[in-house]
This record gives structure tokens, sequence and C-alpha cells, in this order.
């Protein structure tokens, strides 16, 4: 397959999209106005403009009428305790060269396999965990945290007998188990564990649809496309506006007597959950500067949710970009992973400067690494283990599995893993969000937990 | 016909939020075609960028003279089937026996098609549903296109490659006035089965003539199908065919044309061997680049094929591209792929083990050819008496702006149809819309932007027109279902409307809020009306 379209950055085409789209969240940003008289809300003993500008700067304004119902907000501000731990996922979409990413320079079959594709010697940084191994330039940013002790590398990740479909593989991620056709991710299965009947926020995409690792069975989610702000615009004013709110929640809540009716139902009243909670949320500033791009922009905007109190648990984000790099590899993969690892910098760094570092981890995967031999376009064809990252100031910071080498490759001449993701999904769910992986991950019981946060 | 003038719009606070300017509508009057040859007066609003002055001229002009065959103006019923004589409606055994009446109809046009325009549904039921259904998959001749024109913001006509998102549109227009909705409705369905996008394809002339070879080819023989697509020029792109050569293969389409285009995944239809073996048959395509052209002349050149012996699923020859494909078509795990694949876009639960081995045995029966497994899916008793689905977004909105009478005359769609999930030409990867997850908050937002912009000629406008000072709730509500086109709503759902526009009028405290507030009512029923599950479900 080839990647989507957020990949496409070098037609004018793009440009104009994301252009389109930023119009687009700019017709939605709400008018900011608050109504005289308008009552506190229950037991914060805070009118909602001092307890949200308060609570991290932000200008977080209330439409018109005092009818909308504050209950679902107020209830998830009150349960996100200051000390909740977040899960941030970013995905490498396609398959991420693992081989470029950390790369074995000095591996005289690397250079053999890899004429067009392997990197200099001494291009980038060395991987100081294996010396063999080397950071693409790009990864610059990555490697600076890793030097900081805030990265924990898998150079080798995936799974015994590895699938090489996209879809099946991701999907064996997404759920945390090697089977087909479930319908819950496992951060979903989580949500449902622990989370709320009334905060969608809990867990939360940014792509504009929604993770499936986040697919909950009965515990709302959110998505959004745009971290600028989210309400529904319409041509009707208060008063009339809140009753057609009510009247779209009522909908939304109406028993459902066939899958997709019950998934209009669930949208709606979700729809409708999320516009109250963000109500007013889209203006926020970052104490740190930020790469000049939509990928970076939401993680900014994601930092300043996190400062404001949002109760998110747990968050995906895509990588920008596409890695399913058949052809033409270097010139993407380089733009794309730099993008990604500058961004993420920046946000590490927003998040020390605003004393929030310790609550949050950030997972990052792909569905497979490539083959390790590169085909005749330039490019690679899909491979089996791959690379993952957790970062954070939690982060142990240390490799997990080895390197495993080139001369010995799987039978269809594909990279060895030498960790499972079910193992890094266990570690994270028992060491980082405090709960039993057990309940979460099929068969966790036989999965070495690598040691991931620090003690 | 006054001319629009490039005035700066005043700012209005109330509604500074609106996408586009203000603006002041009236009636004009325009001749068009009355079907018989001749021309007659047609009332329209026309939108003013700028107050009009009193007095300006609003149409209809001189009457232009009489045509030889004038086209009717508004999209009408699909061709019934040539001959004066109806199709009999006998149907087989295995066929929906229940009535068909105006809600079946509409069940078929949606599914089939694009939804009913006003009145057709009623016209669609009486030819009965085997001419029904003929009617969609037997069309003859060319389609046609009836209905204005699509133009963009400022009203200038539109080419589908003349900039960014007018393919979309482009597109959307065919779905909105096309007399073929099937072939429409069969290539969105291909482009999502064979799904190519234009990210990585380097002119969109190359993604409209693959949608047009998808007109061309939905009814017929799957393997002539297949063979077109694997040697088309934007697939070529899409999957790296034109970069698969002899000697250092790309697998890249070798891989999706068995795991999603003919064979399934987790079929254990398939071997990685396989895989890389059929990559091997496909080499020797290529073509030329330059930036002005980008990737041209798409040819095979014998010299980058490997001509050697290739295995694939356990048989040994010289296989080609051509090989390739028919190897996977012949594939015994291949008419069971097909039809519950062709069946998932019609009817949401699988078939039934007996259902499906009736298709595969008309599939396989017929030279594996779609036209009939497709007619027996859409005569099938699942069909009708089954649950609804979710509409994908270009679904609902082209079928939301056929129920308006309203033609293609905004860029907005672009933006919004990608916001809530489907800019056509660019489906997120080769596995094409997940139709099982067209709605979450994101999305369902998208889609309430897309009703609010789609009612944009038919909204009052609270504060600068006069409306009804006295409209009951009964009335207005009413008044907002004839709006849509008359659709069939859920008992459930018109009482939550009656309640809302009850709730509404007892609001009303101040004489003048009586007009304004009935007109900010009417809007919200027509938006919830928009995003009920009546509109979106099909």
């Amino acid at each position: 397959m080839s990647p989507g379209p957020q990949n496409h950055s070098c037609c004018s085409g793009y440009t104009r999209s994301q252009l389109l789209r930023s119009a687009a969240a700019e017709a939605g940003k709400g008018l900011p106005a608050i109504e005289p008289g308008m009552p506190e809300p229950a037991g914060t003993g805070l009118s909602r403009r001092k307890f949200l500008s308060r609570s991290a700067g932000l200008a977080l304004a209330v439409y018109g009428a005092s009818k909308i119902p504050l209950s679902a907000f107020e209830t998830g501000i009150a349960q996100a305790a200051p000390t909740d731990k977040i899960l941030i996922s970013i995905f490498f979409d396609g398959g991420i060269d693992s081989l470029n990413v950390l790369a074995p320079v000095n591996d005289a079959r690397y250079q053999q396999l890899r004429p067009n594709l392997k990197l200099a010697p001494g291009a980038g940084t060395a991987f100081s965990e294996d010396p063999s191994l080397q950071w693409h330039p790009a990864a610059a940013a990555l490697a600076t945290l890793h030097g900081e002790g805030k990265v924990s590398a898998f150079p080798a990740i995936g799974y015994d007998h590895p699938d090489q479909s996209h879809f099946t593989s991701r999907h064996y991620y997404e759920i945390g188990e090697l089977q087909v056709g479930h319908r819950t991710g496992w951060l979903g299965r989580y949500l449902d564990a622990v989370g709320d009947n009334e905060n969608p926020l809990q867990g939360l995409s940014l792509d504009g649809s929604l993770s499936p690792m986040i697919a909950t069975a009965e515990k709302p989610v959110a998505a959004i496309d745009s971290v600028d702000g989210y309400d529904l615009w319409s041509r009707v004013d208060n008063p009339i506006q809140s009753e057609m709110f009510r009247s779209f929640a009522n909908l939304g809540a109406l028993p459902a007597d066939s899958p997709a009716m019950s998934q209009v139902r669930r949208a709606a009243s979700q729809t409708d959950k999320l516009r109250q909670d963000l109500d007013g949320v889209g203006d926020f500033s970052s104490p740190v500067a930020y790469p000049d791009n939509r990928f970076a922009h939401k993680l900014a905007g994601l930092a300043a949710y996190i400062a404001f109190g949002l109760p998110m648990r747990v968050v995906t984000i895509r990588a920008p970009g596409g890695y399913d790099t058949h052809a033409d590899q270097a010139g993407d993969l380089e733009d794309n992973l730099r993008e990604t690892c500058e961004g993420i910098l920046a946000f590490q760094r927003d998040l020390e400067a605003r004393g929030l570092a310790d609550r949050v981890m950030i997972e990052m995967w792909s569905e497979f690494g490539r083959r390790p031999e590169e085909n005749g376009s330039l490019g690679t064809d899909h491979g089996a283990a791959g690379c993952a990252f957790v970062i954070g100031s939690q982060a142990k910071g240390q490799m997990v599995g080895e390197f495993p080498g080139l001369t010995k490759l799987d039978p269809q001449n594909n990279l060895q893993a030498t960790s499972d993701f079910r193992g890094m999904y266990c570690s994270l769910l028992e060491q980082w969000l405090g709960f039993d992986a057990e309940a979460i991950i099929p068969g966790a019981s036989g999965f070495a937990r690598p040691v991931l946060v620090k003690p | 016909m006054a001319i629009p003038q490039e005035k700066p719009v005043a700012a209005r606070p109330k509604q500074s939020r609106r996408k586009r300017p203000r603006a002041w509508k009236d009636k004009h009057f325009r001749w068009v075609p009355d079907g018989q040859g001749d021309w007659k007066i047609e009332g329209y609003f026309f939108r003013h960028k700028h107050k009009p002055k009193k007095g300006h001229s609003r149409g209809p002009g001189p009457k232009p003279a009489r045509q030889a065959a004038a086209a009717p103006t508004a999209a009408p019923p699909p061709a019934a089937p040539s001959g004066p004589a109806p199709i009999p409606d006998v149907r087989p055994p295995s066929a929906y026996q229940g009535s068909f009446g105006t809600a079946q109809a509409v069940r078929l046009l949606e599914r089939a098609g694009f939804g009913p325009v006003p009145g057709q549904a009623e016209q669609f039921a009486s030819l009965g549903l085997i001419g029904a259904v003929q009617s969609l998959t037997r069309p003859s001749g060319p389609a046609q296109l009836h209905g204005p024109a699509p133009r963009d913001d400022d009203g200038n006509p539109l080419a589908p490659s003349d900039a960014w998102g007018h393919d979309h549109l482009w597109w959307l227009d065919r779905m909105i006035r096309t007399n073929q909705p099937l072939v429409e409705r069969m290539a969105l369905i291909l482009h999502d089965w064979f799904a190519t996008s234009n990210g990585n394809v380097s002119k969109t002339q190359q993604m409209i003539d693959q949608s047009n070879l998808f007109r061309s080819r939905c009814f017929g023989s799957f393997l002539d199908l297949f063979k077109a697509v694997t040697v088309d020029p934007a697939m070529l792109q899409w999957l790296n065919g034109n970069e698969n050569r002899k000697g250092s293969p790309n697998e890249n389409y070798g891989r999706e044309m068995m795991e999603l285009f003919s064979l399934g995944a987790d079929r254990d239809a398939y071997t990685e061997d396989d895989i890389r073996e059929a990559a091997r048959a496909l080499t020797g395509w290529r073509s030329d680049w330059s930036s002005e052209l980008g990737a041209h002349n798409f040819r095979f050149e014998l010299k980058r094929h490997d001509t050697g012996n290739k295995t694939v699923f356990g048989q040994t020859g010289a296989w080609g591209w051509e090989d390739a494909c028919r190897l996977c078509v012949e594939h015994p795990l291949h008419p069971s792929f097909f039809v519950e694949k062709l069946w998932s876009y019609f009817v949401p639960a699988p078939p039934s083990d007996e259902v499906r081995d009736e298709l595969i045995a008309t599939y396989v029966g017929s030279g594996r050819q779609i036209r009939p497994v497709l007619e027996s899916i859409l005569i099938s008793p699942e069909l009708f008496e089954g649950p609804p689905m979710v509409k994908p977004p270009v679904v609902q909105l082209a079928s939301m702006l056929r129920a308006l009478g309203r033609p293609i005359d905004t860029e907005a769609w672009i933006y919004i149809c990608d916001a809530a999930g489907q800019q056509l030409f660019w489906p997120p990867n080769v596995s094409g819309w997940d139709d099982t997850r067209w709605l979450d908050t994101s999305t369902m937002r998208a889609r309430w932007l897309m009703v609010t912009y789609a009612l944009e000629e038919i909204a009052p406008d609270t504060w600068n027109e006069a409306y009804s000072t006295t409209e009951t709730p009964e009335e207005a509500v009413a008044k907002a279902i004839a709006s849509w086109g008359s659709p069939a709503l859920r008992d459930e759902h018109r009482a939550e409307l009656l309640a809302l526009a009850a709730r509404s009028e007892n609001l009303i405290v101040a004489s003048w809020q009586k007009g304004p507030y009935r007109a900010m009512r009417q809007n919200a029923l027509l938006q919830l009306i928009g995003v009920s599950p009546d509109l979106i479900l099909q």
C-alpha cells in the first residue's frame, strides 16, 4: 500500500487542504460570551470563568446560555486529580523502516543489503547503548532525549509468526492480541475498566477519527480534528439553541434496535457531551516554541489541555506522513521522521516547563519494520520486527531487547524480534497506569515485563 | 438578472462565524426547458452579494427559441426500461417477496444510488421490484446529467482537475445529477475496493480516468475489470507497479491484489511465497517522468519482465501480469471473497451460508460476471427486511442535495467531506474507507456542519427576513420535513421534534420574539432532521 494523504507534503494541493482545514477550524471557533448572572458551578465555589482561567491561563469561555448542563464537564474536571497519569500513543502509519531510524551502519551485511538506502557512518549520533547502531540524523531530537535518559528504545520489537499485512499486523498492535476481528482496542479495554460513564475525553484521538486502539465496549471516548476548538455551528441562537441541543442529546439517548442505529445514537450523544466539554477551549499559548507544522501544533494543544486539567487518560496521534516507503524512501522518511521527533522534543520541553512531565508517557510504535534488503525502487518492502520507543521524564531510558543483527534473519529474510509488543503493553499498564495487565492483555502472564518506568 | 457586484460585505456580528458572507436573497425568474422542447418560467432565489436596488430586474428576460428536444430540469428517475411494456414483477423464490412500495423504493434508491428526488420513490415503486432493479442494473446508453452544472463559490463553472478538490465536486455532481445512479454507486464501491489515492498519483486526470474505468466496467466480468485496474496508470503509480522490474521486484501490488482485491487476508488463501512469485509475474510495467506531465507513457517492456517460471498457488508457469490476475480470480477462495465483499456494500450483516453459496453459484455460473450477483443482492430479502446501514458521508451529502434540489455551488463540500472522513480520490489507504467506523465525535461534527451548509439556501434568515408570527409547533415540524423532501421519520424522532417545537414556543415572551424565535425554531428543526438517524442511515 501507499501512505495516506498526510505524507503528501510536496504538492500545493496538500497545502491548500491544510488551509481549508484551518479555515474550518476558524469557522468553528466560538465567540466568547459570558452571560450576566451565570450560576456558579455546583460544588466548586468558583464561577466557571474563574475556575477555568485559574487553571492554566486559558481563556475558556462558555456560550450564552446558563441552561447548558454543566454536569459532564464538572464531573470530568473533578475526577482528574492532577496526579493522574496520561499515556500518549504515537503511530508511525505504514511500517517505519527501523533499520534507518537506528541503523547498524558498521555492519557489512547492512551495507550489502542497502546499497542505496544505507546511512553513512558518522552521519548521525551514535546510539550509546549499542555502539553498532546510529540514530538517523533526522531523529536527532529523539537522540537528545535519549541522551537525557528519557527514551527506552526497542530496536527489534514484534511477535512470533509475524504477519506482513499492514491491516492484520496493525490490528494486532491495536487490540493487543494476535487475533483478527476484535472490536475493542487494548487501551479501550483499559478505559472500559477504569473509565467514567460521562467523560469522553478520557480516551482522545487527535486525528479526526477514532483510533481503534481506544475503541471501547461501553465507556465514551472522543476524537477531535483540531485542537483549536470544537463546536457545532448552526443558524440557531439562544435561547432556542439550548433547546435544539437538548433535543439532539435526547435523540442520542433513545434506544437503538440495530447496530447502525446504535452507532448514530452513540455518536450524537458523545458529540453533544464533547461540545459541552470543549466549548471555548480552543485558545491556548505555549511556554516553549514549537515547529510550525500541524503535528507540532496538535502536541502544543495537547500540552495545554493537560495543563488545563482536561480529564484525559489515553491520547492517540498519528505521526506526520506515511511510512510505507516502497519507493523513494530516503527523502520521505527523513522529512517525516524529523517532523515527528522535533515535535516530540518541543512537547517534552513544554511539559517540563509546565511541571507536568512526570505525568505523561509517550509510546511510539509502528505495525512492522521493513525488509532489510532494499527493493529496486529505492524503497523497502514489508518486513517483520521493527522499532518502538517509550518516551518521558519517568521513562527508564534503557534499551529493551538487543539488536539481533542482520546475519541471522527469519525465513522470510526479515529482522527477528527480540521483544514482544504485548510485553511492552503489560509493562505500560502495570508500571505506568497501575493496572493489572492480566485483565487487559490475553495471555499476559506469558510475557516478560521490561522495566519501562523509573523506580 | 442583476449581476452581483464585488463590494466589501458588511460584517454581521450575530453570525460572524458564517463561512460565506451574508447575502440578500430575493425571488428571481428564469426560463427553463419544459421537457417538451419549449420553455417555461421558473422562480428561484437569487443571492445578491450586496443589497439590491428596489425594482432591479428579476428576470426572466425574453423567451429563448424553441428547441428540438430539451432535457428535463430536475433529475429524473433512472431511465425506465425501454419499450412500452413494463417488466413483469416475477421474482425468483429466493427474492424478497413482500410488497414493493414507497418505503422499499426509497431503500433501494438509497443503497443502489443516492436516494430519491422528491416524487421519485413513488414513480420507482410503480415499476415493481424486478423492473426497478433492472432499471438500475441495465441502463442503456451513456449516462445523462440533468439540472444545473456544478459551479464554485463565485459561480464559475468547474472541471474535475482544474483546482484542488474539484475532482471531489465533479464526482459529487455526477452522483446528484445522473440518470444512472447505480453506475455512480458502483464506481464509488470500486473506488473503495481498489482504493487508490491521488496522494501517490501524479495527475488528478489519472484518478478521473480510473473512476471512468470503474464506471465502464462495473457490471461486466470481474477478471476484465481486475486486469484493467492492474495496469491502470493511477494504480501502477499507487502500488508501484511501474517500478516493479526483473531482478528487484516490488511486492506492493502483488500483496494487495491478493489481500484486498481478490482473496482476503487470514483465510489461508495464499502464502508470502505466493506474493513474492506474483510480484515477479507482474514485473515489466514502467512509465516515464517529467515535472510537467508527472508519470506518463505507461507501457510494458519485455526486457524488464521476469520471464522465468513462477509458482503461484501451486501452479507453475512463465506467468505474466494477466496470468497473475487470472490465477487470483480462478482461486477456489475467490468467489466467496467476491460475493461477500460485494454483499457487504449493500447489506450490513454477512449473508447466511445458504445465501452465500447461492451467490457463489450465480457468480461462477455466469462466468464471474458482476451484474448477476449484483441483481441477486438487490432483490434479496435481507436488503429490504434487514437492519439499516450508515451512509458514507458523500452518499449522505448527495442524498441531501438531491432531496433539497440544490446543485453543486460551493467548494465547502471538499473540506467538509474530508472532515467527515471521505474525500473522494483520497481514501485513507489501500484498504479503502472503514465502513464500520464512519461515526465518531469528529466525523459527526462534520456531518452536522454538512447539514448546516446544505440548508444554506432554504434556512430562514432570522434577523433579516420576516417569519410567521403564528406558526404552530405542528405546522413548524410539517414545514421542516417537507423542506427536506418529506423523508420518512421514525415516530419517536417526530415526537422529539414536536417537543422541541413546543418548548421553543414556550420561550416566546415578548412580542418582538414571535417571528425571530419561530424562524430559529424552524432552523433548529431543519438542522436536527439533517443529523437524525433518518437521514444518516440508509
